[in-house]
């Protein structure tokens, strides 16, 4: 049972940060490839916090709270550049953000935080808390899209200069969704630190990234429940079965290929595919 | 002599940085694909030369092997990966690049093992002074060798039929085709040299470090889009520069900067600062 728990914790929190990234790169079309580092700045804050007497979930909020803060600080990057560029700097900013932790002995460097408190939920409580917070971003979700902030995240995904014909105020809207995703990043960083009670930099690695991305990228970017299910599936594909753990990142690497190469929609764009012939 | 050390390491350093991002400028200049899998071709390139230098013991034909393999190889990625999805967004090739990355990274881990490949007899060692510089044969030649390609780049880029019919290709494809250029046969050359020019670097690579790795083009790869933005896209000479500069930089950052940085993310300090003031890089296209 506590095996089958902690599946279901991994689940949650890949569902959250798949989502998370799912919001910028998929809802308003702003590719990040350094999401890693805001999990990271949410999962830093908490762990440090905690570590030093704080309440968890003051600590959780604070990790959001800086998250997203830095992650409006990377958004105003997206007004300058765009497309590829943008990868690169986010990219450079992930980058940056390890090569910064690492050197800091204040935040554990190398070595990185072990010894985290226990958020004292339990195992259920904890798994519960894990589970509602991706329930409520899935909500989320599912009523931004509908919303009118969502139709105008699409107008600028679409085509940001009509969306400037248009009147809308683009600047406003990418940094809105720079600051809510990587906010929601330092919410599923925050989960991570609690629940494996240890990081270092490298878990907040490029690498870490991409995983991200792959998640967002094989479900369909800007699908709400692509991005749950490739989530959901692929978090937890490596640990169910031991020999795709060793060749984890080869499966990863070539679904990314694969999917870009054969279907840029992702599952979503499949399913649909298959969905809009059986129905003719 | 400090001060004279860690300049003739960065200029080592830049000219391998050098010789990898040329061909991945070139291949931006071209197609406007981030090619992120052009560092799998230098990892590629690295192990052929261990391989057949181990069996042969002749490092000339290794290299010689190696810049043929990893060319046709390059080829081969542009057939199969770039070609179909050039009428995409940007980034889906990006990411499929990506993607084609981390899985030669593994394929080379799987097959090659975790600990990598080191030279039986390490080849090129010998000390040579020249100017009161001593330096190994290695690195001497590191240093000639991305010289000489960059000059032998430019003179078939600025003085043949062939670099006409490139430089028509990256200006207007549609227009140099209907002027008789072949720009299918324009690309495939393009990888084929770029990719050429990363099995170099790979084979000094692997002469210095006496080591390849399946991990030693994870670095480079994202370095190098670094040093491509910061030339200016497309552009060779001043990717040349920003690669010799970021070198330079490096190998000063890491005695001044170590407590606040590490070396490998200086780059991208000055890729942010460079695009957020300059978007377009910092040595425009003509």
């Amino acid at each position: 049972m506590a095996y089958e728990i902690s599946l279901l914790i991994v689940m949650g929190i890949s569902i959250t940060a798949g989502l998370s990234l799912n919001l910028i790169t998929g809802f308003c079309g702003q590719i990040s490839l350094g999401h890693a580092a805001f999990m990271g700045i949410g999962a830093y804050t908490s762990a440090l916090m905690t570590k030093n007497g704080f309440p968890f979930f003051p600590s959780l909020a604070a990790g959001m709270l800086l998250a997203g803060i830095a992650g409006f600080f990377v958004g105003l990057s997206s007004l300058r550049v765009r497309h590829d560029f943008l990868a690169i700097t986010t990219m450079g900013v992930g980058f940056l953000f390890i090569g910064l932790v690492r050197q800091q002995d204040a935040l554990g460097g190398e070595m990185g935080i072990s010894g985290i408190p226990d958020p004292g939920l339990g195992k259920i409580g904890f798994l519960l808390l894990v589970l509602g917070c991706a329930a409520l971003v899935i909500l989320f979700c599912q009523f931004m899209k509908r919303s009118w902030l969502g139709f105008s995240f699409d107008v600028v995904a679409d085509d940001e200069d009509t969306a400037l014909l248009m009147g809308l105020n683009v600047t406003q809207f990418k940094l809105i969704a720079f600051a809510i995703g990587t906010c929601l990043a330092g919410l599923a960083g925050g989960l991570y630190a609690h629940n494996v009670r240890f990081i270092d930099p490298e878990s907040f690695g490029f690498i870490e990234s991409i995983t991200v991305l792959s998640m967002v990228v094989i479900g369909g970017i800007g699908s709400v429940w692509g991005v749950v299910i490739a989530s959901a599936v692929l978090s937890v594909l490596p640990l169910w079965f031991q020999f795709i753990e060793d060749y984890k990142l080869l499966v990863y690497g070539l679904l990314l290929f694969s999917v870009m190469r054969f279907s840029p929609g992702g599952l979503s764009a499949i399913f649909s595919k298959i969905f809009t012939r059986s129905l003719k | 002599m400090l001060f004279l050390d860690l300049l003739i390491q960065g200029l080592l350093q830049g000219s391998i940085y050098g010789l990898i991002a040329v061909g991945l400028t070139l291949v931006y200049g071209l197609l406007r694909i981030l090619h992120v899998a052009h560092a799998g071709l230098f990892t590629l390139g690295g192990y052929i030369c261990v391989i057949v230098t181990n069996q042969t013991s002749s490092f000339l034909l290794a290299v010689l092997t190696s810049m043929i393999l990893v060319g046709l190889a390059g080829m081969i990625i542009y057939r199969i990966c770039y070609q179909p999805i050039l009428d995409q967004p940007p980034f889906v090739p990006l990411i499929a690049s990506i993607g084609l990355f981390i899985a030669m990274e593994e394929l080379f881990r799987i097959f090659f093992g975790a600990y990598g490949l080191s030279f039986t007899e390490l080849p090129l060692q010998e000390p040579l002074a020249l100017m009161q510089i001593n330096l190994k044969q290695a690195e001497w030649i590191t240093i000639a060798s991305s010289v000489g390609f960059v000059a032998m780049l430019a003179f078939l880029a600025n003085r043949t039929k062939l670099g006409l019919a490139w430089k028509a290709t990256v200006t207007d494809p549609e227009i140099a085709s209907s002027f008789g250029v072949n720009i299918i046969q324009v690309r495939y050359l393009n990888f084929f040299i770029g990719s050429s020019l990363a099995a170099v670097s790979g084979c000094m690579m692997a002469v210095l470090n006496n080591l390849v790795e399946p991990t030693m083009g994870s670095v480079p790869s994202y370095k190098m889009l670094a040093i491509i933005v910061l030339g200016g896209l497309g552009n060779v000479r001043g990717t040349l520069i920003a690669a010799v500069l970021l070198g330079i930089i490096e190998s000063y950052g890491t005695i001044y900067l170590d407590d606040l940085l590490d070396r490998d993310s200086i780059a991208f300090v000055f890729l942010i600062i460079a695009l957020m003031i300059r978007p377009q890089g910092l040595f425009q296209r003509h």
